[in-house]
């Protein structure tokens, strides 16, 4: 009966679902546990900074430059009705270090940094060399997945602390420089608006915890992939589109938190 | 241990990292902008204080001159107390009106001080005598109304 195959397979899917959260969350604490010698490798973590936090650096900064451009057009558009363009630079600085800075650079690394380590550790799987690493008594969490955890989280921040500085740059270039706003209240007024703890603070706490969502589902993906050519571009793609969803998710809930209600 | 272009790499990211989180902090933010470090208290009573919040700013003609520290009900008089951080360079007279103000028509709310004429200063931990509310738009429309009521009928 067709019916009762459709519940089965629902059944099946959400069991699935709930079988590799678990699997997720205790990959998570085992790659914690063997974070320790990690660090006393630093230059694994160092290498892998390089790929992911280096290589991200051009995506970031552009993308960055253009959304700041972006919100600096628009704002000044809106803004330009109710007569307070001077309030063009709260406008971007905020919307850029609460939430796009955060959620646009996670994004982009997701895709980024996220996919190339899944494809990596999925195809180190494929070619057996996680296996080999175990026959040589070395603990594959501790040597691949470890470093890259950190890597991932130590540049998370960073990446989007400069996505929102050079938008900020980007928002002041049309704003002031092309469209005339004037330079000081650009800044002055939002000097006043931004705070270091309430708005900056916040922005970093949340593009570390999306650095976090991000590395550990893209490891996961990679390390539970099905050796096969099919089964890591399938992982490819799931870390992408997990992770993106996580990150927006997330982003709710911790604005919920960080800024609701106040 | 021997060097790599790699570490080069890295270290110019964390310093770019680090430089646009100090810029954001000291360009973007206010930390940068007001340190009161060597300041003196000084606290005032108000019926209303309408929108006014800590850390609002404290403005002498036009200059910032400190922060708000504390707000609090004081239950004896049933009036706020407001602490307001002055920077020690500035020194007001003790008939200073303090009033509490709006930046612009929407914008935020800041006490401003009107330094008077008598030759002693206020010193850490006294009172500002002379203060003047917030406007409440609610009380401003009730009294509009209530001078238009007064007004004979024409």
């Amino acid at each position: 009966m067709p019916a009762v195959k459709a519940i089965r397979g629902i059944g099946h899917r959400t069991i699935n679902a709930v079988w590799r959260i678990g699997m997720a969350t205790r990959f998570f604490f085992l790659t914690l546990m063997h974070s320790g010698s990690s660090f006393r490798r630093f230059h694994l973590i160092i290498k892998e900074l390089f790929s992911t936090g280096v290589m991200s650096l051009i995506i970031i900064v552009v993308a960055g430059l253009f959304v700041g451009m972006v919100l600096g057009l628009q704002g000044y558009e809106t803004l330009k009705r109710y007569g307070s363009e001077s309030a063009l630079g709260v406008m971007v600085a905020l919307g850029l270090v609460r939430e796009l800075g955060p959620v646009v650079a996670a994004l982009l690394f997701a895709s980024r940094a996220g996919s190339a380590m899944t494809a990596e550790i999925g195809l180190m799987k494929a070619t057996e060399q996680i296996s080999a690493m175990e026959m040589m008594a070395v603990h594959p969490i501790a040597r691949i997945v470890a470093p890259r955890f950190w890597a991932g989280i130590i540049s998370m921040p960073l990446l989007a602390a400069l996505f929102s500085a050079v938008g900020v740059f980007g928002g002041y270039f049309v704003g002031v420089v092309q469209i005339g706003v004037d330079e000081g209240s650009f800044w002055s007024q939002m000097q006043a608006a931004v705070d270091f703890e309430h708005d900056i603070m916040n922005g970093v706490i949340k593009s570390f915890v999306f650095g976090t969502a991000v590395t550990i589902i893209a490891l996961f993906e990679g390390y539970d992939a099905p050796p096969t050519a099919e089964g890591v571009s399938g992982a490819t793609t799931r870390t992408v589109v997990t992770s993106s969803l996580v990150i927006l998710m997330l982003d709710f809930i911790l604005t919920a938190m960080m800024f609701g209600g106040s | 241990m021997e060097r790599t272009g790699i570490d080069l790499w890295v270290g110019m990211f964390v310093v770019a990292g680090v430089a646009a989180l100090v810029m954001l902090a000291m360009k973007v933010g206010n930390l940068g902008t007001y340190n009161v470090s060597d300041a003196y208290q000084i606290h005032a009573y108000f019926t209303n204080i309408g929108g006014l919040k800590t850390t609002a700013s404290i403005k002498s003609a036009g200059v910032l001159v400190g922060r708000v520290e504390s707000i609090s009900l004081d239950t004896q008089r049933y009036e706020a107390k407001v602490v307001m951080s002055i920077d020690k360079r500035y020194q007001f007279s003790k008939d200073t009106i303090g009033k509490i103000l709006t930046s612009g028509l929407l914008g935020e709310q800041y006490i401003g001080l009107d330094a008077g004429g008598e030759t002693e200063v206020l010193k850490h931990g006294e009172q500002l005598k002379k203060t003047q509310s917030a406007m409440v738009l609610e009380d401003l429309i009730g009294k509009f109304l209530y001078s238009k009521a007064e007004e004979p009928a024409k």
